[in-house]
């Protein structure tokens, strides 16, 4: 920090200094800079260089073979075979993708709220300074990196199931639903659960959201005589309202995607299914499925297609909504 | 005397308000424990069952056994399917080191380009670095496995690692850049102004003061590879090359019902990596995480 501080008048005299110099010999000026310019081209795509090979060869060469193959019969041994639309008509006829498509959406649309909401509250909970926050913090926090692993899956398909836990609690208050992992439409609600344990991470996000609310605004709210409810829906929600969209839109393109832990607590895809009665047959475990199970690589591409569709639909609309409910500072101060 | 006099004087206010915040503050933390203690239950279960006779695992309330066992960890010594538990952590390993590596090398250099260098299509690049950071991963997942393929990589590491070396993962790239963004421009620039190229400048200038984003990109990065299941199921087929989470779930599959405490010691020391790794960089990983949201 100390040293920026110095070098700063330094840099300013040096550019000051050079400038006279320059100045009378106009002529080589536009050269050099255009031979500075091509040496800062090249410097640039020699950095970037990476990043462009990754970007051609996994990234956009793969989505236009993606595009391809929709449209295409291919099992991975005969050659593609272009079947025009048969891929999307075969889809939109089949009752299992309409089932998977139906058990997505359910999931993100149940799931995603509550987990924000859960991690918006809490936010503002640890938002006030007391002994102990940083602990707090870290530890709310710390579901959020082993959610997605098979050993958490594993747990939780143990604590959802028969006579376990949350079965033994539900016996308490006299209902006997005989666990949720091995009932067709509660078990999906275990992996609800299991996004709502992770709210540590859009937690994190709001609280740093928080941290940059200016405390005058409340304190002349105070003194207005503004009610803490008044305070919360009038000052905190749209100064947070920018971090409150980046974590709708980061959860919701997330829980469209999910994959390990639908395919560990519905026990795997063995013998194609997912869950009992397909209850945990998420889109991406009925792609995988028809990909990699049943070799059908041209439909699952399609499947694929359909995925980024949809991922894309709902950006498009949560940009769209956000004119009407995020605000941003004005750049000036 | 009368100098005390007047210090007594402000106290009372002081100690109603005391009384008042003590409620408070009460609450706050009764609320914060309860959230814990929900957060906590499924690890403490875990740990609680890895020493309970398998048949007692599930359906027992009591968190810890009356006679702790541990013959569900000693039991762990004889493998999964014949392969050593070893195997799978070596395998892991090597995976999550060589992904450090490439996403500390390749981001830092990509982020360094975007923030640093000004050449013509950055601006083009920079939106389409951004859009793949929203693409759906499962776009890409058959292409890639066709093209992995057809180059004979199945059933190697290649396809894990290889996007790593290319910057493929768009997150950290972005995070570097932002941190980049923020460091003072005069140093840099005097730097250029003494003839440093912009190697030297990444070099010895920007990488030493992007630290804290290296070390963040790096904890997440060790952390995704390690957790990872997808990549390793679809690219893997050999049991002596799988990794921890395909070991974990082939014991499943194979012994998980008679066997359950195994499973469950089994999940646990799985899990003690990333929880190791929590334990000594929460503080990177969690400003790491909140700075991602606020430039959004």
């Amino acid at each position: 920090m100390g040293s920026a501080v110095t070098h700063a008048p330094a840099t300013e005299d040096l550019a000051k200094g050079s400038e006279p110099r320059h100045g009378p010999v106009k002529s080589p000026r536009p050269a050099e800079l255009k031979r500075r310019g091509r040496r800062e081209n090249l410097a640039g795509y020699l950095f970037m260089s990476p990043w462009i090979a990754g970007f051609l060869l996994l990234t956009a060469g793969p989505m236009v073979a993606s595009l391809y193959f929709a449209f295409t019969d291919y099992n991975l041994f005969d050659a593609p075979k272009w079947i025009g639309l048969d891929n999307f008509s075969e889809m939109f006829g089949d009752p299992r993708w309409r089932h998977s498509v139906q058990v997505t959406l359910w999931y993100v649309v149940v799931g995603t709220p509550i987990k924000l909401l859960a991690a918006l509250g809490v936010a503002l909970l640890l938002a006030q300074k007391r002994r102990g926050q940083a602990f707090y913090r870290a530890a709310f926090y710390a579901p959020s990196l082993i959610g997605a692993s098979v050993s958490v899956a594993i747990v939780w398909k143990a604590i959802f199931s028969d006579d376990a836990v949350v079965d033994r609690t539900q016996q308490f208050f006299g209902i006997d639903a005989g666990g949720w992992t091995g009932d067709p439409d509660l078990i999906i609600y275990s992996l609800v659960a299991l996004t709502v344990w992770q709210f540590g991470a859009p937690m994190v996000i709001f609280l740093a959201g928080l941290k940059q609310v200016p405390r005058e605004l409340y304190e002349a709210a105070d003194v207005d005589g503004a009610s803490k409810l008044r305070q919360f829906w009038n000052i905190t929600l749209p100064m947070i309202s920018p971090v409150l969209f980046f974590n709708v839109l980061l959860e919701t393109i997330h829980s469209f995607q999910i994959f390990s832990s639908a395919y560990i607590v519905g026990g795997g895809a063995g013998g194609n299914s997912c869950g009992p009665a397909d209850g945990t047959m998420v889109y991406t475990c009925y792609l995988y499925v028809q990909g990699f199970e049943n070799s059908r690589m041209g439909l699952a591409s399609a499947m694929a297609w359909m995925l980024l569709v949809a991922v894309a639909l709902v950006t498009a609309v949560l940009f769209w909504s956000q004119k009407r409910w995020v605000h941003y500072e004005e750049g000036g101060r | 005397m009368s100098a005390q006099a007047t210090d007594i004087t402000p106290a009372p206010p002081a100690k109603g308000a005391l009384r008042r915040r003590l409620p408070g503050s009460l609450a706050w933390h009764i609320g914060s424990l309860a959230i814990l203690a929900v957060i906590l239950y499924p690890v403490i279960w875990v740990i609680g069952g890895s020493f309970k006779e398998s048949g007692d695992i599930v359906g027992s309330l009591d968190l810890f056994p009356a006679d702790p066992i541990v013959s569900n960890y000693t039991g762990l010594a004889d493998g999964i399917a014949d392969i050593s538990i070893s195997t799978f952590f070596v395998n892991s390993l090597f995976l999550a080191v060589g992904s450090v590596i490439g996403i500390v090398v390749s981001c830092s250099l990509t982020a360094y380009a975007f923030a640093k260098i000004r050449f013509a299509g950055r601006n083009l690049l920079f939106t389409l670095m951004i859009g793949t950071l929203l693409l759906p991963y499962h776009v890409l997942l058959i292409p890639q496995y066709v093209l992995f393929r057809n180059m004979d990589m199945i059933n190697t590491y290649t396809p894990l690692l290889l996007g790593k070396y290319l910057a493929t993962e768009a997150f950290f790239v972005f995070l570097m850049v932002q941190f980049m963004r923020n460091l003072p421009r005069e140093l840099d620039e005097a730097a250029r102004l003494d003839g440093c190229g912009h190697f030297r400048i990444y070099w010895s200038i920007v990488l030493p003061l992007c630290r804290p984003a290296l070390i963040t990109s790096a904890i997440f990065t060790f952390i995704n590879s390690w957790n990872d299941f997808m990549g390793p199921l679809i690219y893997l087929n050999e049991p002596g090359k799988y990794t921890v989470s395909l070991g974990l779930k082939m014991f499943v599959d194979q012994e998980g019902l008679a066997n359950y405490g195994g499973m469950i010691a089994m999940s646990l020391v799985a899990l003690l990596p990333v929880l190791a790794f929590f334990l000594a960089f929460q503080r990177y990983l969690i400003d790491g995480m909140a700075t991602s949201g606020l430039k959004g």
